[in-house]
This record gives structure tokens, sequence and C-alpha cells, in this order.
């Protein structure tokens, strides 16, 4: 039997009307802006065996390239960059993506690594996404863990911030979709079998057990923008450094958890 | 290209002790029915076998097949007897062999 609406009255019709639009409200306000901190990063929807993997650095596979960072950096790096000296990289990682005053932009970290090396080291900067720097990053992420996110507080970052809060709002490719409808209004709910993250960037590089290996934090956003059927950007890009930087924004104050290993 | 392994022993044990080993790999584990970007075949790349000595005894061994993901971890147990190093040697297809060794002290 149908409910007839006639019958309700204006009142019930009123109280319903109210019902929805709180309902819509909340589905439109990110769960992080309200007074409670309600983020949680991806590891707490992983399964127990996954989380056992991250938390255990006889298990963790990223190890594999943190072995191998580690290696690189004492021949390269360390030099400068020694623990516990002047230079020491403890914290660095959360605090990225960061202004640079030479190129006049924020870089991401792997972006300043290479810099890094063409500056100071003379050395030909690594590919994106290749082993070798997913391996240095990696291990100057984990000088990172435990540390909260931190944004970058230059505020010559402020507009290219705001431009990743846009493209993080806009809609994309032929699904139409914006990163915000699934990570911000639909975050905890499921696609398919996978639960949708909150979408807070603590833990990359990451060991990806669906890539049986290590990638970055636009090899990940890559895999969305793939997914809406929207023509990926290019590694390296504008639009990923300022995406970075509003996910940073949203994730301040989480634990950096490098390097993690997702499903 | 250098292999990477990653081979995790207690350094210590007391004698009779069960103690855990763990042994991963960095390694495609290509199955030979995958496709390539080219829909050409990629060639069947494994690591066939992996052996764990014990001052020269076999402790563990195991043949790994298709279904086994890259960068296999392996994790198994052995009792600890006496002082001595651990070789763990991982051997495959397209000539692969690599070896890791750790020292268990068991007092």
């Amino acid at each position: 039997m149908r409910p007839r609406a006639g019958r309700a009255g204006p009142g019930l019709a009123m109280a319903l009307m109210l019902v929805i639009s709180a309902a819509f409200m909340a589905a439109l306000t990110p769960a992080w802006a309200s007074g409670k901190d309600t983020r949680r990063s991806g590891f707490e929807d992983m399964g127990r065996s996954t989380q056992a993997l991250q938390l255990d650095d006889t298990q963790n596979p990223a190890w594999l390239w943190v072995n191998d960072g580690q290696r690189r950096f004492k021949a390269d790096c360390a030099s400068c960059h020694a623990d516990g000296g002047a230079h020491s990289l403890r914290g660095a990682a959360a605090r990225y993506p960061s202004y640079d005053v030479q190129l006049n932009k924020p870089l991401t970290l792997d972006q300043r690594i290479n810099q890094c090396r063409v500056r100071h080291v003379q050395a030909a900067p690594l590919a994106a996404e290749s082993d070798d720097l997913l391996a240095l990053s990696a291990y100057v992420a984990l000088q990172s863990r435990g540390v909260p996110v931190q944004p970058d507080p230059d505020p010559r970052s402020q507009p290219h911030r705001e431009r990743g809060a846009q493209l993080y709002a806009r809609r994309m490719g032929q699904l139409d979709f914006s990163c915000a409808q699934c990570h911000d209004q639909n975050a905890g709910g499921r696609l398919a079998g996978a639960v949708i993250p909150q979408a807070h960037p603590t833990a990359y590089p990451i060991y990806r057990l669906e890539w049986q290996g290590m990638g970055s934090l636009q090899r990940r956003l890559r895999n969305c923008m793939t997914g809406v059927r929207a023509e990926p950007f290019a590694y390296d890009s504008d639009e990923f450094m300022q995406l970075e930087l509003h996910l940073k924004q949203r994730a301040a104050g989480m634990r950096s958890e490098s390097p993690g290993v997702r499903p | 290209m250098n292999v990477r392994a990653l081979l995790n022993a207690p350094a210590t044990a007391r004698k009779g002790d069960i103690v855990e080993i763990r042994a991963t790999v960095q390694h495609p584990m290509e199955t030979g029915f995958r496709p390539g970007a080219d829909g050409r075949v990629l060639p069947r790349n494994l690591v066939r076998r992996v052996e764990c000595q014990f001052e020269g005894q076999t402790v563990f061994a195991a043949d790994l097949h298709p279904s086994i993901s890259a960068n296999p971890y392996l994790a198994f147990s052995m009792r600890a007897v006496a002082t001595g190093t651990l070789v763990v040697t991982w051997v495959g297809d397209e000539g692969f062999k690599h070896s890791e060794s750790a020292r268990i002290g068991v007092t």
C-alpha cells in the first residue's frame, strides 16, 4: 500500500523537509570540519593482517625500498643531512609540499629531493616514480614517522593550496565525479567491496598490495583519475603539487605513518 | 640490477627456543600467462625455490609457483640449537640466484 502524502498534513511535510535538508547539509560538510576530530587514516579501514604488515618493520615489504634508500642516502645525502645535525631530515617530509624560493613555487618531497641532487650533489635528477626515487623518498619519509602533518606555513603557498582545493572539488572525467564527492561526502561508504577512505595522505610512499610494489601519492591520484575516466595529470605537474598541498591541509595534525601498506 | 632482500632472524636466542625467520626478496614473479603492454605474453620469470640452511643443514625449503605474489614473503620457524649462520637462497628463472645470511647467537 502506498502512503498518501495528503494525509500527513503540512506539519509533517515541513518536518520531513527539515530532516532531509539537515541530512543533506551533513553530507556536504566534510567530516573533519565538525568540532570533534573524526578524521581517520586509511590504516584504520584495513584488515588486521594488512595492518600487521605495516606495523612490523620486519614484515613491511616497503623495507625493500627503505633499505635501498638508506644506502643511497648515506652515499649522497648524509654529508649534509646527518641524523641529529643542523640539516637533519627528522620531520622534514611532514612539511611537504614546501615553498621553494629559487623556483618560486611549492615543491613536493620528490621534486625537492631531485632539486637537492641537481643543486648540491651535482647528480642527475631521478625519474618520477622510479624505484630509485621511491627508495629515497621512502627513507626520508621514514624520518618523519610519528610526526604530525604540518602544512607549509609560507603565505606564498596559499594560492596554490586554494587552487588545490578547487581541483579537489572539481568534477572530472566521463563519470563526472570530484574527489570531494567520494572522499568527503561518501567516505566510510563502500565502492564495490572496498571502504572509501577519507583520503588523508599520511602514509606515502606506500607499498600497495594491488600494485605488488611501491608507489607515490601521485601514482595513487592517477589511479583515482583513471577510475573516473579522466585523463590523469602528468607526474610532477603543478596540479598534483596543488592537490597535495590541499590534502596535507586537510590532514594537518594527523600522524605520519610512512612507509605505509595499503590493500 | 642489484637484488634487494630482507632476512630477519633474532640476533640471540636461548637454546631450545623456537625462533621465527622472515624472508622477503624483491622479484616480479611474472607468471608467464599475462600479456604485456604490446599484447605479447610476458615470459615466465619466477623464483622457483627458496632454501634455508643453518650451518650447512637444510632447515626449510619451498617450491614457489605462478600464483605467488611479487616480492614473496615467507615466514617459518626453527628450533635454536647452537650458535651459527643462517643462509637463505632464492633460485629462479633467467639465472636468478640470491643469498642472504644472518647470525643467530644461542646461549
